[in-house]
């Protein structure tokens, strides 16, 4: 799928920032700077290449600083920035 | 008629049997005025002068207490000039260290400091320390237990350094000063008065060297040999500010309301109570629901202790406590409490919380508030290391006050961002689930199964019970299971219990 | 038993912080918000946002709203799509001024459900606010049966009105009490509007034993702290309560006996008189102030 760089969340407590660029390289490149890193950063990863995957994005670079946010916030984060990187939303326009 | 000269031999045979010298007569009196004369003080030398004359050797012993908190200056300034006169080898007993004491990385590699003991430490020290910067591992203990170790000799002192807002030329020193020149306040002097009660020699660093007799003192000329006026101690405004500022955050407020309430209801709250309280939001937020329960009920205090803070110095003023017990002045409201009035008693870690020391006023404490990093379901308490295995706090008097409290409460939200709080075991063990006895999350109140009666009269009052195994399994439901941490071999601290026994060891971590 | 809805606490939409521990001050009702707290940049970001919280986060017992953004614009839509789809409970309409946008948003909804297969599911509130909206306010509460209840939505209202806000809330009694006639001829709930200032808690307070008097059922908040007041208020005093346990206590012999006739001390209770009973105990066992076993 085609990509453009693009971004989504914040740096609040309890977010994540998402960068999303197009990668000449196979695979889900993830740069992750987390305050959990220890306890949680192969749980983080993981959250983020099956979010891209499950929205068709097999290559791409993912910049990733976590403020300690949940699953939840970090598939929503991952979302919002493949969307804005592929311009194709999931709900119906 | 007996003269002295005819008592001669028997004043010298006397002598010679006491093993005395026979009186030689008179040196010259002093006669300038006294005033003048002070400064004259043999005592007042400068800071290179007081290290020379004292003795220090490598490898020997130097301490510091932490009353000017992130303030503090003379650290540093003490270690700075002993790094410039060569000295290796030193172990340094701090009562606890702070952020600004960031330089102490250096003075460790060029091997000027090699040992440390303290009550804890944070920042960019405390994450080098956690990675293995020292060869010999940090001794953590509690400001209890570091008085009773400096009295037995577990810590030996060889020389004291010690700031002081206030001293005169003789080393009657304050933590605050009643001149027109003061350029610090700390308030209580409480961790600092072991070190000069049994410290081999004891340098008092002040910025407002003031006319004899700067009475009354809080550490006495008599335990002092040496005193150095210096630019400044420590910057008073990293204590707290003036004013007393509560909490706008909706998850503290919850959190003080449940923690008041189960002050109120859980059996202690009754005329003539003792209590302390912490600084945090949450403990600073419940002093004030309870002080509204108080007044409402008609019942008044004995005496709040411990780091006591402007909201506990407001309760005094209005008569709703008779006495304040402070070992060390939260903010500046507290420290210019204890200038003015007497009946805010300043007391030495020893006297606060000394496991040794019968009088101490742990040992009559009902209630106390605490906060935590970590508790786990055994309600041990962790307040010392991060969940990131990285050294971030301090005991302090956690050991101390919860062993000792009738009823001691731990006061934690059950994460913090993706950090949870409540554990199946804590990374290390600071306060033994035998001393702890309600856990206040916002997710409900848990109460250690040794005080069943604690439950029924917090149920009774229609708080939350809840089983501690639920809020562990809840804090994983939320966030996931964490990984281990990425723990080394080598033993970086070691966490005494205030009994002087080793409690737990804190290994380093790779990263 | 009917939900309660006391309190009603506003969670701006692209705040995952909020959203996560919202529930620990046990309001009645969170309400998410897509529409005036998130901005236009973020509207995407904020819908995915509330999509996965409401798929993921534990909210118990709690009763979860999302207010959505109007159908004309560009979001409101795909809003609906994302939350109907994540089981929210209740849809809220903002700015509602006729019974055929209702009807509007409920065809959107029964788009999304019968695509998903959960026809029926998500309820709607309608917010009034504006002098056209208050004119039809019965209309709009009679537009659906999916209709939950009607709000207040003050500050678009008094702008529209003309009229500058004040404590008393002289301004509001009009609307206040047509949002109450209408939801209670429609049979549905009446919410009263948000406070917001977090340092008067006394007019607050004022403020709240107003709208119970009225008759509302409860209140948009804004902050936590709100929620105690509210409570307080609503609960119900002794004597309030020793009644009604007297009247339900005559429901279960009336029950036990098999008989529809319900009568305490030889007198008859009518029906209002029963439910308004259950309300109270409802009131009081929420407030803690009785226990299940005392009943």
């Amino acid at each position: 799928m085609e990509l453009k760089e693009a971004f989504a969340g914040t740096l609040e407590s309890g977010d994540i920032f998402i960068q999303i660029a197009p990668s000449k390289n196979k695979g889900v490149q993830i740069d992750l700077d987390s305050t959990v890193k220890y306890q949680f950063g192969s749980q983080i990863k993981k959250v983020i290449t099956e979010t891209l995957q499950g929205l068709g994005i097999e290559d791409a670079e993912i910049k990733a600083t976590d403020k300690g946010a949940l699953d939840c916030t970090i598939r929503a984060r991952v979302t919002a920035a493949a969307v804005r990187a592929t311009g194709k939303d999931v709900w119906k326009d | 008629m007996s003269t002295l000269k005819d008592r001669m031999a028997d004043i010298q045979a006397q002598a010679a049997k006491m093993n005395k010298q026979v009186y030689k007569g008179a040196e010259n009196k002093a006669t300038t005025f006294k005033k003048d004369f002070q400064k004259e003080s043999p005592k007042l030398v400068t800071l290179e002068q007081a290290i020379k004359q004292s003795g220090l050797k490598d490898g020997m012993t130097i301490s510091f207490h932490h009353h000017f908190r992130g303030g503090d200056k003379v650290v540093n300034m003490v270690v700075d000039k002993l790094a410039q006169m060569g000295y290796k080898n030193l172990r340094l007993a701090a009562s606890s260290l702070q952020d600004v004491h960031e330089p102490l990385i250096e003075h460790i590699k060029n091997g000027v400091i090699t040992s440390i003991s303290t009550s804890g430490m944070r920042g960019k020290l405390a994450d080098a320390i956690s990675k293995g910067l020292m060869k010999e591992p940090v001794i953590f203990r509690s400001h209890g237990g570091r008085g009773s170790a400096i009295v037995n000799g577990d810590e030996h002192i060889d020389v004291a350094f010690i700031g002081a807002s206030s001293s005169d030329a003789l080393g009657n020193a304050c933590g605050f000063s009643r001149s027109e020149n003061a350029k610090s306040i700390c308030g209580s002097l409480g961790y600092a008065i072991p070190d000069a009660q049994n410290a081999d020699k004891v340098v008092i660093l002040t910025d407002d060297l003031v006319a004899y007799p700067n009475t009354p003192a809080s550490i006495s000329e008599s335990y002092v040999d040496y005193v150095v006026e210096v630019e400044s101690v420590g910057d008073s405004s990293k204590i707290a500010s003036g004013a007393i500022r509560d909490t706008k955050n909706p998850r503290d407020i919850l959190l003080a309301k449940q923690a008041a309430k189960v002050i109120i209801n859980g059996g202690y709250f009754k005329d003539g109570f003792s209590i302390q309280t912490g600084s945090g939001g949450a403990s600073l937020a419940a002093v004030k629901y309870i002080r509204e329960s108080m007044i409402e009920q008609g019942i008044k205090a004995s005496y709040a202790l411990g780091g006591i803070t402007a909201h506990m110095v407001k309760m005094f003023e209005e008569g709703l406590i008779e006495k304040l017990i402070d070992v060390q002045s939260f903010d500046k409201v507290a420290a210019e409490s204890i200038k003015n009035n007497e009946m805010h008693k300043e007391a030495s870690a020893n006297e606060y919380a000394s496991k040794d020391e019968q009088g101490s006023a742990t040992h009559y404490l009902d209630m106390v508030i605490l906060s935590a990093l970590e508790v786990d379901v055994n309600f041990n308490v962790n307040v010392l290391v991060g969940s990131d295995g990285i050294i971030r706090g301090a005991i302090g008097g956690h050991q101390d006050t919860a062993e000792d409290a009738a009823l001691s409460i731990i006061v934690c939200p059950l994460l913090r961002g993706r950090i949870p709080c409540v554990v199946d075991e804590v990374t290390t063990l600071i306060t033994p689930g035998s001393s702890v006895d309600v856990i206040v999350t916002e997710y409900g109140i848990a109460v250690n199964p040794r005080r069943p009666e604690i439950a029924e009269r917090l149920k009774k009052a229609g708080l939350n019970i809840v089983d501690i195994h639920d809020l562990a399994k809840k804090a994983k439901s939320i966030i996931g299971d964490a990984d281990p941490l990425p723990f080394g071999d080598k033993v970086v601290g070691v966490v005494m219990n205030r009994d002087g026994s080793v409690l737990d060891v804190i290994k380093n971590i790779e990263g | 038993m009917q939900r309660l809805r006391r309190t009603m606490m506003f969670v701006p939409g692209n705040n995952p912080a909020m959203m996560s521990d919202a529930m620990i001050y046990a309001p009645d009702s969170i309400m998410l918000d897509l529409e005036d707290s998130v901005t236009m940049a973020e509207k995407d970001a904020a819908r995915l946002l509330v999509h996965n919280a409401l798929k993921t986060i534990d909210y118990g017992n709690i009763e979860m709203i999302v207010r959505v953004n109007p159908l004309s614009t560009p979001y409101g839509k795909k809003d609906v799509e994302a939350v109907v789809k994540a089981g929210v409970h209740v849809i809220r309409m903002p700015k509602t001024e006729t019974a055929e946008e209702v009807q509007e948003l409920e065809a959107e909804i029964e788009k999304v459900e019968k695509e998903i297969g959960c026809l029926g599911r998500t309820q709607i509130m309608a917010a009034i606010e504006s002098t056209k909206g208050i004119i039809n306010a019965y209309a709009i509460a009679t537009a659906s049966k999916r209709m939950m209840g009607i709000a207040l939505g003050a500050e678009d209202y008094c702008a529209n009105l003309k009229a500058q806000r004040t404590p008393s809330g002289d301004e509001l009694l009009l609307a206040r009490q047509t949002i109450v006639v209408a939801a209670r001829a429609a049979g549905i709930y009446a919410l009263d509007t948000v406070y917001s200032n977090l340092n008067d808690m006394e007019t607050f307070r004022k403020e709240v034993e107003l709208i119970k008097r009225l008759g509302f059922d409860g209140k948009s908040i804004i902050n936590p702290r709100q929620i105690e007041i509210i409570n307080e208020v609503f609960t119900p005093t002794e004597k309030e309560i020793e009644k009604a346990k007297t009247i339900v206590a005559a429901i279960k012999e009336a029950q036990a006996k098999g008989s529809g006739v319900i009568a305490v001390n030889g007198k008859m209770v009518d029906k209002p008189v029963v439910i308004r009973a259950e309300h109270t105990i409802e009131l009081a066992l929420a407030a803690g102030v009785i226990t299940k076993e005392e009943l």
